[in-house]
């Protein structure tokens, strides 16, 4: 570790893509701004350190930890702790840490299921049926890999965290507009936003910055967008094509939707909404033109994967967390 | 635990008709099983999904929705909006492990009184039969009485 007097920065991915991290990279010259302010002790995707350097540490001695990357196994808990331990403000970075995102869809499955499919089914050539084993005695020594957690879980049902910051990945420009906040801020000039706050995005929706026509909707059927030919300006839900901008907190300027492709709503449950998917399923169903319960039902079939559809990206974050097969390991 | 199991449920009331119907059953003398937690809304239109998840993520072993019968509503349709999220949620709750009868929709109006009485009963009895749901994250939820504790499971990664 140097000792240039410059506040330490790192950055960690627990369960998560990558994609955070090329996020980052993207604001370009900025992130020389980073080197110029920051010592950066602790990147894994950028440098070579070690978690025993990070146990070094002497506790809140790292300003700034950009976490991404939900809670999958015992390895990314562990992390989540020493981190936690480590810094003085700690960021949920992204979708992952901040919801659960897509690694959270495996809520839907019991961890037994997951590794199942991952080592048991037609498309994995395993005629031993070999495991991996948690702990193995190798002759150079006792092993030990990460085990599973019956669920994964969001940085913040797991330690406690000072600010959130969404999106799948989070916008450059927004991840540019925070570091020059904790700059201004280093500097003297600028205050810290209230704990607890979400940072690097809007306070409203995503429908809010869309550029597209809106009417009134009401919708006869849901199609899936390969077997559309969209409208370039008309609102891409009333089209009958699902879209979660309702649902979705801006902060994007609306890219999808202006580009041609509905939301997916990776910005997360808008301010104020407790449920992302109880929002989306509110909007969506109320735009059903249809009062009969039959002809609702066949509407409803025009979405064959509800629970993938309102919370792709917030299946950790939601009230539920996971299906009851999930949480029991069945 | 010899204890026989008392479903708790969470009712929503229409302030127009289902609560009424409720207050008409009261002052009837008529009696239906206290396991239901009435909770007035002005218009069932208002429920919002959340509403039911929150009910069972806090440990509700089932909802009963209540609203004006179609064609009734005071606000002139927006019960029809409730009927619609409630046959979307039904599906959600599914996919998610939950029971469908958990969740009952019933339309009673102000005069309806023993109508709204009979539905509780039955709706208590039925999952009185079916037991309770024990969210994880509801008050005896394992989830809730050790949020500090990781449980691991002997699965690797």
């Amino acid at each position: 570790m140097s000792t240039n007097g410059k506040p330490k920065f790192a950055m960690y991915w627990a369960a998560s893509c990558g994609g955070c991290e090329i996020a980052v990279l993207n604001i370009h010259e900025k992130i020389l701004d980073v080197d110029a302010n920051f010592d950066v002790v602790f990147w894994p995707v950028a440098m070579d350190t070690k978690y025993k350097d990070v146990e070094a540490m002497p506790d809140a001695s790292i300003l700034l930890t950009l976490f991404n990357g939900a809670i999958r196994n015992d390895e990314n808990a562990h992390m989540a702790h020493l981190l936690r331990q480590k810094s003085k403000i700690l960021v949920a970075f992204g979708s992952c840490a901040n919801e659960g995102c897509m690694p959270a869809l495996a809520n839907l499955s019991s961890a037994k299921d997951i590794i199942t499919t991952a080592y048991h089914t037609l498309s994995t050539d395993n005629p031993q049926g070999i495991e991996p084993q948690p702990d193995w005695n190798a002759p150079e020594g006792e092993i030990h890999i990460p085990r599973l957690l019956p669920v994964v879980k969001t940085l913040d049902q797991v330690v406690p965290v000072d600010y959130y910051m969404p999106g799948c990945p989070p916008e450059s420009p927004q991840i540019a507009a925070v570091i020059d906040l904790v700059v201004q801020v280093l500097q003297g000039k600028a205050e810290l936003p209230p704990a607890g706050s979400v940072i690097g995005a809007g306070n409203s929706t995503v429908c809010d910055e869309c550029l597209r026509t809106r009417n009134v909707k009401l919708i006869k059927k849901f199609e899936r967008i390969q077997n559309t030919k969209l409208d370039p300006i008309l609102c891409i839900l009333e089209q009958g094509v699902l879209c979660s901008g309702p649902a979705t907190r801006s902060g994007c300027n609306a890219l999808c939707p202006v580009a041609g492709s509905p939301c997916i709503g990776c910005y997360g449950p808008a301010e104020g909404v407790l449920d992302y998917g109880a929002r989306l399923m509110t909007a969506v169903a109320s735009v059903i033109d249809s009062n009969d319960p039959d002809e609702i039902d066949s509407i409803l079939d025009g979405i064959p994967d509800p629970v993938g559809m309102f919370y792709r990206f917030n299946m950790a974050g939601s009230l539920l967390r996971a299906s009851k097969g999930a949480w029991d390991g069945k | 635990m010899t204890e026989t199991f008392e479903p708790v449920i969470i009712g929503f009331t229409c302030n127009w008709c289902s609560y009424r119907a409720a207050d008409m059953a009261g002052t009837a003398r008529m009696k239906y099983p206290p396991n239901i937690r009435l909770i007035r809304l002005m218009c069932s239109g208002r429920l919002d999904p959340t509403f039911v998840l929150k009910a069972f993520a806090s440990g509700a072993d089932a909802v009963l929705i209540t609203g004006c019968h179609p064609g009734d509503c005071h606000y002139v349709e927006q019960n029809y909006k409730a009927l619609r999220r409630f046959q979307l949620l039904k599906r959600v709750l599914t996919q998610m492990g939950i029971e469908p009868q958990r969740l009952k929709l019933v339309w009673a109006s102000a005069a309806e009184g023993a109508k709204l009485a009979e539905a509780i009963t039955e709706h208590t009895e039925e999952i009185r039969a079916l037991g309770p749901l024990n969210w994880p994250t509801g008050p005896n939820g394992f989830e809730q009485n050790k949020p500090e504790e990781m449980v691991v499971q002997e699965v690797t990664a």
